[in-house]
């Protein structure tokens, strides 16, 4: 029988090629768990340690003085949301304008020693950001304040947006562009209304990445927004964040005051999360079918 | 209506590699001129220095004398952005905006450029999709798909009407074709048949079959020179120059 060889041959090969792809799948598989377990893992810590304390009082209140039971962390919470508005503001649109010019007008000396810096600065610890802002803000100022925080995350969220946008925009294939300059549009034009809006998926991407990773920031704020036990709505006062909040409470000697911390936790990571899939729903509304 | 292209003395340049070198052409208005060559030999090139595209890549810069209609191209108060508003360009891949609808890639050209009035750019974009014979074939979804979820040919006539929408007076296509099925090619064929009647279009192309059934006057690029320019017919049967005749008679190339 000539093709008896060539029948079995195959199969043996096949069996070899079996085993290896179920050894890789089960690989990867085991990667992706792996990397969902401790998220998971704290989320659900949190939510064990935190909830007992989630309450209407602990939403609504500010803290009570040492030894008096109950009161909350309202007043953290819209602080840590003033704080992280004034971030967005400094960061997203000055991120955004150096991505821009990185991508489009960046090729360069003087882009590459702006890609340079950026690097640095994302490496740059976030305690030192803090110190910056503080010499740089709370120092002329002679006060804390809730603006000199939000300068300070601005400043951390700046690198990631830059080089985000400037990642995505250099993922624009360059037909694009030209079929923009064909049509008579202005450079200046085509960025804003073409480039940016192909790579606007990925940008908005970036923006959410840098805004939650100084969401939960703690050191810059130590000695910018300083944390404040009352209410205060003011950018040019001291003012309570959630994170300074949490840090307080845990290295306190209170019971009642750890269990706190607990709760705040768990509030700032809903926030958090709560942000990002508020952003990515109200984006992902106008996208069109078949489009990327 | 069309107006006619009068290039003299055009040298190009990519870096230190010229790749034009001094080139003299009349083109008619309101016929289809081809312009055949092998690779490299220039001719994309060329219709890319007539609306000044040419210069949007790095290193690469042109002279020489352009006059399209009472426009000069290459005049000293010249708009490289006027100059492309008002000569209009298909490229070889189908480049739709891929985050605009159907009617955005259509009424691009005019809302980037500050066109407003709603009414008028609704009968441009539906004039436009008919004359680029897109129209029944996406009158329905206009608003609701982007202009990336057609097909290859589909897309390539999306461009030629948003090239359209904005009323140029020259239409320059690179090889707007070659990407695409037999199919797609004779209703792209057939539209530039159409077009000649409102505008003046150059049409470069690798396919020489296609020069002979489009286009009333053909031009042979080789390294960079315009060999020989005449009517099709003229240069498909009794060329004047020997390399034109290799080149046909698919000697080289």
């Amino acid at each position: 029988m000539p093709n008896l060889s060539a029948q079995s041959a195959p199969q043996q090969v096949g069996l070899v090629r079996r085993f290896t792809n179920a050894g890789a799948t089960t690989f990867a598989v085991a990667a992706a768990i792996l990397v969902l377990v401790p998220l998971l893992a704290i989320f659900a810590y949190l939510v064990i340690k935190g909830i007992g304390s989630v309450n209407w009082a602990f939403l609504t209140q500010t803290p009570k003085p040492p030894g008096e039971v109950g009161g909350g962390m309202a007043n953290a919470i819209i602080g840590t949301g003033i704080i992280l508005a004034v971030a967005s503001v400094i960061g997203v649109p000055l991120g955004i304008g150096s991505g821009i010019y990185l991508a489009e007008y960046g090729r360069n000396r003087f882009g590459d020693l702006v890609r340079f810096t950026a690097d640095v600065l994302n490496g740059v610890p976030s305690i030192v950001i803090g110190i910056a802002a503080y010499s740089l803000v709370v120092v002329p100022q002679k006060h804390f304040s809730a603006f000199s925080g939000g300068v300070a995350l601005g400043i951390m969220m700046i690198p990631t947006v830059a080089r985000a946008t400037e990642e995505m925009l250099l993922m624009v294939p360059n037909v694009i562009r030209e079929a923009a300059y064909g049509l008579g549009i202005p450079k200046w034009r085509t960025t804003l209304s073409i480039s940016l809006r192909t790579a606007s998926a990925g940008v908005i991407t970036g923006c959410m990445l840098a805004f939650a990773r100084v969401a939960g920031e703690t050191a810059p704020l130590l000695f910018t927004a300083f944390g404040n036990q009352f209410w205060n709505l003011k950018l040019n006062q001291p003012t309570a964040a959630l994170s300074l909040q949490v840090f307080t409470y845990a290295i306190s000697p209170y019971d009642d005051w750890h269990k706190q911390a607990w709760a705040g936790a768990l509030i700032l990571i809903v926030l958090i999360v709560g942000a990002v899939a508020a952003v990515r729903i109200t984006t992902s509304r106008g996208m069109l079918k078949g489009g990327s | 209506m069309g107006v006619g292209i009068e290039v003299r003395g055009l040298n190009a340049w990519y870096g230190k590699n010229q790749s034009l070198n001094s080139i003299d052409m009349t083109v008619a208005a309101n016929h289809v001129t081809a312009v055949i060559g092998p690779s490299g030999c220039g001719k994309s090139t060329y219709v890319r220095c007539l609306n000044r595209m040419h210069e949007t890549i790095p290193e690469a810069r042109a002279e020489g004398s352009v006059k399209v209609g009472e426009m000069d191209v290459y005049g000293s108060g010249s708009d490289p952005v006027e100059v492309r508003r008002r000569i209009g360009m298909v490229f070889q891949k189908p480049n739709p905006f891929p985050s605009m609808s159907i009617y955005d890639n259509v009424a691009a050209g005019l809302k980037l450029n500050g066109f407003r009035n709603r009414k008028q750019m609704n009968e441009l974009v539906e004039r436009s999709l008919k004359l680029a014979a897109l129209w029944d074939e996406v009158k329905d979804s206009l608003h609701k798909k982007s202009g990336a979820s057609l097909s290859g040919g589909q897309q390539q006539r999306l461009c030629i009407a948003r090239a359209l929408a904005v009323e140029p007076e020259v239409l320059l296509m690179d090889e707007p074709a070659s990407a695409l099925d037999p199919i797609s090619t004779s209703k792209i064929e057939e539209l530039i048949f159409q077009l000649k009647q409102h505008y003046t279009v150059v049409i470069v192309t690798h396919n020489m079959q296609q020069a002979a059934r489009v286009a009333e006057f053909t031009a042979f690029f080789l390294m960079g020179s315009l060999i020989e320019y005449d009517k099709t017919e003229k240069i498909f049967t009794t060329p004047a120059d020997k390399r034109t005749e290799d080149y046909i008679t698919g000697r080289f190339g």
